[in-house]
């Protein structure tokens, strides 16, 4: 186990280091001078150098990658370009929104997900199975926005129960700022929980042909409780997984969603700061969201072992998920 | 259950579907009832009738003209991707499969790698840095599908290689990269088409997404997600417009999606639903 836990975080810091390489290098190679677009292209050549200077970017590129590097790792963050604010004033007011956002969804796809899932396994082949199969497929195509659009075009437009867009703040009460995620959240969960049904259905499924099932009806447990006490743990592995990645897929989807809703997140940031070329910002917040992704999904492979004692001693869960 | 020999209902409506929204981008190419870019200020957001069967825009363009050539640029982009995804991939999973090693290390770490980053997001970086147009959302949109491949033509590769015909093919002397492309090849080729047809639907969708937020196709030419960026301006006034476009999608995509569970039903009726390789869409 301890192994395991070594080798995973060894991964995932080796995995963050080629990630912020990378960033760094792309914006490295990148046309375009920070310090010309701060002062505008008439800037004197003497006040560009200075401006240069200050922000050191007339220090060598490795140098200026480890001072990078180091300084988030302290939790210290650049000037934004075009905010003249550290990166971090600008992302703390934000992640109140994109987090709580993406945890509500992710709450309302399981919530949903699991029992449908569960439940379409246990009808297989009948009619209440093909209807949440069917279902899920045309949630799959789904594109979230366009979901968004017609959540607003109900509920805003026509029965005017909740807003179209915008974010009061928290400062206006939790009920007001649940209000303004509640269409978001919804549009952002439903694609996402029609694949989740399905990774439960087939899960659920394969663990029903197990052994150690046929001997828990045997000692004449239900097939309800056999599947409640020995079934659904082995099936979430893969379900917590899908969740993980889901994670990544929740996050990404706050760019388009949040440009809908015009919600002031974490996405909206990030997709503003790249149309203004605010680069600080972008590998930042881009380096940052990577190393979400990585942790959740260190979380997830810790995860296997809690579910599954075997994987505790057993060799490499972490090379499960490549099958 | 189905015959796995044959292709299931649900597999031929997809196939169906997507027969059709493919011949409508083809008869675009040569006929639409109107010119779609055209404007006709004077029949602006008007409703279905006689002229327009699905009504105009705000700036009078025909509708039905527009999702037309929207079915011809978003399926246009999507092959292209899923081309580079296939071009690229496959020979580096293959290549991963027969050397083994380091090289497979290499690629599997690679994988690894691309999925640190929310797919979306990276492809928003690259079309905003690039510059936003339907070639750039080609690369962001391609760029993704390389890993992707790369992982099904090694996972199906891998247990090949331990089959009693591979291992006759190197006795006989021939080579890897011979035998990768005789007889792996061949037969991972279903495993692949199924994915294809999978990475297709959502290449379908990473496009809608990016030309939405105004990083795809750019003016004058047509697109579903930009349709639907601009009808969220006239929401109140016109949802028809929000609607249509998509309902296009959604169409697009679950034909492409029914018919991939359909051929990998018939193909490989041992994967059930391959959901594991599907998530590295937009």
């Amino acid at each position: 186990m301890a192994w395991f836990l070594v080798k995973r975080a060894l991964a995932l810091a080796l995995t963050l280091l080629a990630a912020s390489l990378l960033v760094f290098g792309v914006l490295e190679v990148l046309p375009g001078d920070p310090a010309l677009l701060i002062l505008g292209v008439n800037a004197r050549e003497d006040t560009l150098a200075a401006l240069r200077e200050s922000m050191g970017l007339d220090q060598p590129a490795l140098w200026r990658y480890l001072t990078w590097i180091g300084d988030l790792l302290r939790g210290r963050f650049a000037d934004s370009l075009t905010y003249d604010v550290p990166v971090s004033e600008l992302l703390l007011p934000r992640l109140a929104v994109s987090g709580p956002l993406a945890l509500l969804s992710l709450t309302l796809a399981v919530a949903l997900a699991l029992p449908l899932g569960v439940l379409a396994a246990a009808r297989r082949g009948r009619i209440t199975d093909t209807a949440i199969m069917g279902a899920s497929q045309i949630g799959i195509a789904v594109p979230n926005f366009w979901l968004g659009i017609l959540l607003v075009l109900l509920f805003a437009v026509s029965l005017r129960w909740l807003p179209a867009g915008g974010f009061p703040g928290w400062d206006a009460g939790l009920g007001a700022g649940l209000a303004a995620l509640l269409m978001p959240a919804v549009a952002l969960a439903l694609p996402q929980a029609a694949i989740l049904t399905r990774v439960t259905r087939s899960a659920v499924l394969e663990v029903l042909g197990e052994d150690y099932m046929r001997t828990a009806r045997a000692k004449g447990l239900s097939r309800g409780e056999a599947l409640w006490r020995h079934g659904l743990r082995n099936a979430m592995i893969p379900v917590v997984t899908i969740m993980g990645l889901q994670f990544s897929f929740l996050l990404a989807g706050t760019i388009i969603i949040e440009n809908v809703f015009n919600l002031p997140g974490v996405g909206r940031l990030v997709f503003q700061a790249i149309s203004q070329r605010d680069l600080v910002v972008v590998r930042d917040v881009v380096v940052l969201l990577a190393a979400t992704v990585g942790v959740v999904n260190f979380l997830v492979d810790l995860s296997y072992a809690l579910l599954d004692p075997r994987l505790r001693h057993g060799a490499g869960a972490g090379s499960g998920r490549h099958g | 259950m189905a015959s796995p020999r044959r292709l299931s209902a649900a597999g031929w409506i997809g196939a169906a579907i997507a027969a059709v929204v493919i011949l409508t981008a083809l008869v675009s190419l040569v006929w639409t009832p109107h010119d779609p870019t055209v404007m006709d200020v004077a029949n602006k957001l008007s409703g279905p009738g006689a002229a327009h069967p699905l009504g105009t825009d705000h700036f009078g363009r025909d509708t039905l003209s527009q999702l037309m050539v929207g079915a011809r640029v978003s399926i246009a982009v999507s092959v292209v991707a899923v081309g580079l995804g296939v071009g690229l991939g496959v020979p580096l999973g293959l290549l991963a499969a027969a050397r083994r090693g380091w090289i497979d290390e290499a690629v599997m770490r690679f994988n690894d790698l691309a999925f640190a980053f929310p797919a979306l997001l990276t492809a928003v970086l690259i079309t905003a840095l690039l510059g936003p147009g339907a070639i750039n959302a080609i690369l962001a949109i391609g760029l993704f599908n390389i890993p992707v491949f790369a992982r099904v033509a090694r996972g199906a590769a891998l247990p090949l290689w331990k089959r009693p015909f591979i291992q006759a093919a190197r006795l006989a002397g021939r080579g890897r990269t011979r035998i990768s492309l005789d007889h792996i090849l061949p037969n991972i080729a279903g495993t692949l088409i199924v994915q294809a047809t999978i990475q297709f639907a959502l290449a379908i969708l990473a496009e809608a997404g990016l030309s939405y937020l105004g990083l795809g196709s750019q003016p004058p030419e047509v697109s579903w997600g930009r349709m639907l960026n601009e009808a969220q301006t006239f929401l109140f006034l016109e949802p028809r417009l929000a609607v249509l476009p998509g309902l296009a999608i959604v169409l697009t995509v679950l034909g492409l999606n029914l018919l991939g569970d359909g051929l990998r039903d018939r193909l490989d009726p041992r994967l059930e639903t391959g959901l594991e390789t599907r998530r590295e869409g937009g």
